[in-house]
């Protein structure tokens, strides 16, 4: 089985690609199993549903949904084999850019789109730079000049990955990210593997549920902020 | 430099082959890609451009001619082909001074400056109301907006395809643009339901049902119809522009301007 995993700023069109995509490999008769993590709410899995393929939706609620997502990384395996999938496809909730979900032996997708500024790429951080593939969506209502930039500064932060365009609505240019999935190695099990980046810590008194401003209320893992000057 | 595109036929939208099984473009060459609204002619583009993939939807395969062919896919450029469509914006807060110096920093352009001077030149061809380098790319109407994109795309870019998609109401003279693309060397694929673009093009494809149908030369009979098709064409302009000069028209007009 090929673990696929799916990042990428909000809004960029994560499931529209993964859509388009899967349509693609359910044709060429490989079968595919979907599961997405979010935080409170999706209906992406509707979306998915869609398609006829086994789905399934994990919802973080009060933790993290980047730290939910590893947590459950063994489980989405599991349940994905016994879906009898030749492809699992993991889209995670795609929130804040500290964390970056790519896990060595697993293809992992950063998908962004064009409209989020030239110079955004270099903001994202371990998301796009560990990323194994890039789509970058939205191309076509961009001039040629600014897409030919923005392709530049994803290529500078992150060298080695395949970057396409993909267009959500269309679905042009997805055959690119179906034939990259079909080439990439089946995961013999994913206990064990490693992330290719660490996530945050973050063990202080809000993760426990605390709301209340001030610092007396707060304990564990605590960082400031350096104002620089004096001290 | 890219000497030849080959696509050779796959399958249309009933899984049959399609007619034409071989279609040659040439670089310099000009080809009108037409057809009505979903008969394939935006998939077309589509395969084209993903030249590298073994596996397409139509079962199409494209076949690049270089004029040195080492074989390597590196020394092909990195977008074959390059767009200029009428929904695409700037949506970069910049002067088109300096976004042109970062585009062609990006290309890697030996002589920056002397190329932009170009591409403003240019672009005040094609379009209405001058624009300057300080102009900001925001701040620009549709028709100067278009006029950028394809002075940018002939002298910046490096994609030896350039397509333009239904761009006959961008308020530019499309025309020109036409020959400005073409006189770089460029092959220039033209979506259009204009009669005067699709004639100028030296031949057509029709497309039909997701398929090549057929691909039809310009014939000498219809390059007659084309240049009265262009004699009215400027007589059409010529109109536009007293109306835009806030001028009245008056009875004898067409005798006058003939």
């Amino acid at each position: 089985m090929r673990f696929v995993i799916i990042a990428g700023t909000p809004s960029s069109g994560k499931t529209s690609v993964m859509i388009h995509t899967i349509r693609h490999l359910l044709a060429s008769n490989l079968s595919v199993a979907a599961c997405k993590i979010d935080c409170l709410h999706t209906s992406d899995d509707e979306r998915y549903r869609r398609l006829g393929i086994p789905v399934a939706v994990g919802l973080s609620d009060y933790i993290c949904p980047d730290h939910f997502y590893v947590a459950n990384l063994e489980e989405v395996e599991c349940w994905a084999r016994e879906q009898r999938a030749d492809i699992v496809v993991l889209e995670t909730a795609g929130l804040c850019h500290r964390c970056a979900p790519a896990v060595h032996g697993c293809l992992s997708v950063c998908v962004i789109d064009c409209l989020i500024g030239i110079d955004t790429p270099k903001k994202i951080g371990p998301m796009l730079s560990t990323a194994d593939s890039v789509v970058i969506t939205k191309c076509d209502i961009v001039s040629q000049a600014e897409r030919e930039v923005f392709h530049n500064m994803v290529e500078t932060v992150n060298p080695q990955a395949k970057i396409m365009d993909i267009n959500g609505l269309t679905g042009q240019g997805a055959i690119t990210l179906k034939n990259e999935i079909v080439r990439y190695n089946s995961l013999e099990g994913i206990s064990g593997k490693e992330l290719k980046y660490p996530m945050p810590a973050a063990i202080c008194s809000y993760c426990s549920g605390e709301t209340v401003i001030g610092k007396t209320y707060q304990m564990g893992n605590v960082k400031k902020v350096d104002f620089g000057g004096e001290n | 430099m890219l000497e030849q595109i080959t696509v050779l036929g796959g399958l249309d939208k009933k899984g049959s082959p399609e007619r034409i099984r071989s279609l040659d473009i040439k670089a310099g060459e000009v080809l009108a890609v037409i057809g009505p609204t979903g008969s394939g002619k935006t998939q077309l583009i589509s395969d084209i451009e993903q030249y590298g993939e073994e596996e397409t939807l139509t079962g199409r395969r494209i076949v690049i001619k270089n004029q040195q062919d080492t074989g390597k896919d590196k020394d092909l450029p990195r977008y074959l082909v390059a767009q200029v469509s009428q929904n695409m914006n700037f949506l970069i807060d910049m002067t088109i001074e300096e976004f042109l110096l970062m585009h062609a920093r990006v290309r890697a352009i030996p002589d920056p400056r002397e190329t932009i001077n170009n591409v403003l030149e240019t672009t005040n061809q094609l379009s209405g109301e001058p624009v300057h380098l300080s102009t900001n790319l925001t701040q620009l109407s549709g028709g100067q907006s278009r006029a950028l994109m394809v002075a940018d795309v002939a002298l910046v870019s490096n994609a030896p395809i350039v397509l333009i998609d239904e761009i006959e109401n961008a308020g530019i003279n499309r025309l020109q643009a036409l020959e400005i693309l073409t006189g770089q060397g460029k092959i220039v694929l033209v979506v259009s339901h204009d009669p005067t673009l699709i004639l100028m093009a030296e031949k057509r494809v029709v497309m039909k049902e997701g398929g090549m149908e057929s691909v039809l030369q310009t014939t000498p009979e219809e390059q007659k119809m084309l240049e009265g098709l262009l004699r009215s064409e400027k007589q059409i302009n010529l109109l536009r522009d007293y109306l835009r000069e806030g001028r009245l028209l008056w009875q004898e007009f067409w005798c006058t301007v003939r």
